[in-house]
């Protein structure tokens, strides 16, 4: 446990110390700014006219999740590009040698590892989504529906991106461990796209091609269940977008997430406690 | 295994790795008594490395066996009582000195109250009091080297393993770590060294093994060494044939050269007996010198002349 925690500490410090964690704050802060104006404009234009109270509200509802998309994505993206090194670079470099000739198992020190970049990815997800939110409350008064789900649910998200980086981590080197994550992050974008279209289209193909993208990488059906569980219910079905609730996964689309998410950890720890350093 | 010994820190049988269809350690056999300096050499390429990492747990071997401090490759809980420099070392360079020594104490279960004792006395051990809170960073090659003896010290490891200890040293670095090494041995422990440096490996070692192609081919025990395999050179004028022929039954490899004349022995009693041998023939000898033969010429002999890698 000693290992395992002390592991996690340095780890934390390590990846808070990325350059492309301060870039995605910063990247954050930039359109947290623009949302704000955003809002503001809507704001300004809706008072510069009559309208109900009920449509101004699902439209400032709208455009929080655009605020809260945006998040999810950064929140993605920046957990990939920050954890891509960690195992493959310092396998390469020999780093990983000074640590796995200590008395700490293989798994200990993976299990460190990953639980110092979930804690950083957590408070980024939990800065940003609370900056999010607080703009909206701040200029609109909107709030999401269910905000604790769906910032579990994102940073559920996350961890899973992150899971998937260390078991590629543990065969790949960092270029390709980089390109194999975010093309797998694509699969389960046009994954959660084509289920979407499902929604429309009779094509059992289409349907079939969905399901399959988003069982190979289930990550964006959990971001489509948090703007189900974060949107009021009509603004799901206003559109045809990212946050739309024309094919709503299901608890057991979550629930294999969480499957999926065991399964890659595990295949992960196995894999590192058997590879030569 | 059967038969594993205490009076051994390492016991290795028939150890070997292959990566797919290259083989890097063919069958490594191996005995290191404990509280010795073990020198382990061999050319580039002779799997060297690799044998160091499967001792280590960081390589799993192919086949064979291997015990470290009574215990198999790979067991977690020896570790320990194991220190590692790798060749090359570097880490998170953000880390202070002292930050480092504690992160490596931690992770070999120090206490802090251990640590606060520990780390300033590894430190100056080393050498690298100034700079103790400095991040790494700013550190050259040699400082880099410094700190990771260090690291490897910091929890008084009963069996020490250095790669390459005294690269990117200097002559007072390289001085520093003999005078290290031999303190741990006085305090007990077993030190497993490989370096190129055979200077250093002669005059710092016990023993030494010679690797080729991921096998023994020799070894050699230093501290025996003063009585055998001794290296003359003798300035002389007027060495007949019959002379040289003459010095046969008590030197080999003779050789007479514009009044040099070299040759072996491998005991300093035949010593005399060459020198009457040559006066009383008639040469006029006018220096005469025995040295143990340099372990860098027995290295070429017993590896032979480079071919290239």
């Amino acid at each position: 446990m000693n290992g395992i925690l002390t592991m996690a500490g340095v780890t934390f410090r390590e990846a808070a110390r990325r350059r492309i964690l301060w870039t995605a704050l910063i990247a954050g802060a930039l359109l947290l700014g623009i949302f704000a104006i955003a809002l503001r404009l809507q704001v300004l234009e809706f008072q510069s006219r009559a309208m109900s109270p009920f449509v101004r509200y699902q439209v400032e509802s709208g455009m929080l999740m655009v605020g809260l998309y945006t998040c999810d994505l950064l929140a993605v993206v920046m957990t990939i590009l920050t954890s891509i090194d960690t195992l493959a670079g310092e396998i390469s470099s020999g780093t990983i040698q000074a640590i796995a000739t200590k008395p700490v198992a293989r798994w200990q020190i993976f299990t460190g590892k990953f639980i110092g970049f979930a804690g950083m990815v957590i408070a980024y997800v939990v800065l940003t989504f609370a900056g999010t939110v607080a703009v909206s409350y701040a200029v609109t008064g909107v709030v999401p529906q269910h905000p604790v789900q769906g910032a579990a649910l994102i940073v559920f998200e996350c961890l899973l991106a992150l899971s998937v980086t260390f078991l590629l981590g543990t065969r790949f080197g960092t270029l390709t461990n980089g390109v194999l994550a975010l093309g797998l992050q694509g699969v389960a974008f046009m994954g959660g796209w084509l289920e979407q279209v499902s929604g429309f289209s009779q094509s059992a193909h289409i349907v079939t091609l969905g399901i399959v993208s988003s069982l190979v990488m289930p990550g964006e059906s959990l971001w489509r269940r948090a703007a189900y569980e974060m949107q009021t219910p009509l603004a799901g079905s206003l559109s045809f977008s990212p946050f739309a609730n024309v094919s709503i996964p299901s608890g057991a689309a979550v629930g294999y997430a969480g499957l999926f998410f065991v399964a890659v950890l595990t295949l992960a720890v196995w894999q590192f406690g058997r590879r030569d350093l | 295994m059967p038969g594993v010994n205490s009076e051994y820190a390492i016991q290795t049988k028939d150890l070997a790795k292959s990566f797919g269809a290259k083989t890097a350690v063919r069958g490594l056999s191996l005995e290191v008594p404990r509280g010795t300096i073990f020198g382990f050499l061999g050319p580039n390429g002779a799997g060297k490395s690799t044998s160091i990492k499967m001792l280590l747990g960081l390589v799993k071997p192919s086949g064979g066996r291997a015990h470290v401090l009574g215990a198999p490759v790979g067991d977690v809980e020896v570790r320990r009582r194991i220190g590692f420099l790798p060749e090359d070392f570097r880490f998170y360079d953000w880390l202070t000195a002292t930050e480092l020594l504690q992160l490596h104490g931690r992770l070999c279960g120090m206490t802090d109250a251990k640590l606060r004792a520990r780390v300033p006395e590894v430190i100056a051990l080393v050498g690298l009091e100034p700079h103790a809170h400095r991040r790494l960073r700013g550190f050259s090659k040699g400082m880099l080297q410094r700190i990771g003896l260090a690291q490897a010290l910091v929890h008084e490891p009963d069996l020490v393993f250095l790669d390459e200890p005294t690269s990117g040293l200097d002559p007072m670095g390289r001085r520093m770590v003999r005078d290290i090494l031999r303190a741990e041995r006085e305090r007990g422990a077993t030190v497993f060294l490989n370096s190129h440096l055979l200077s250093e490996i002669e005059v710092t070692c016990d023993q030494v093994v010679f690797i080729k192609e991921g096998e023994v081919v020799a070894s050699q025990d230093l501290r025996a060494r003063a009585e055998d395999d001794l290296a003359v050179i003798a300035h002389a004028r007027h060495v007949s044939e019959e002379t040289r022929a003459g010095l046969a039954q008590w030197v080999t490899d003779a050789r007479y050269d514009d009044e040099r004349l070299s040759f072996t022995v491998s005991s300093r009693s035949v010593l005399p007996s060459v020198l009457r041998h040559l006066v009383g023939s008639g040469a006029d000898v006018f220096d005469f010198t025995a040295e143990r033969v340099p372990l860098e010429e027995m290295f070429v002999r017993i590896m032979g002349e480079d071919r290239g890698l």
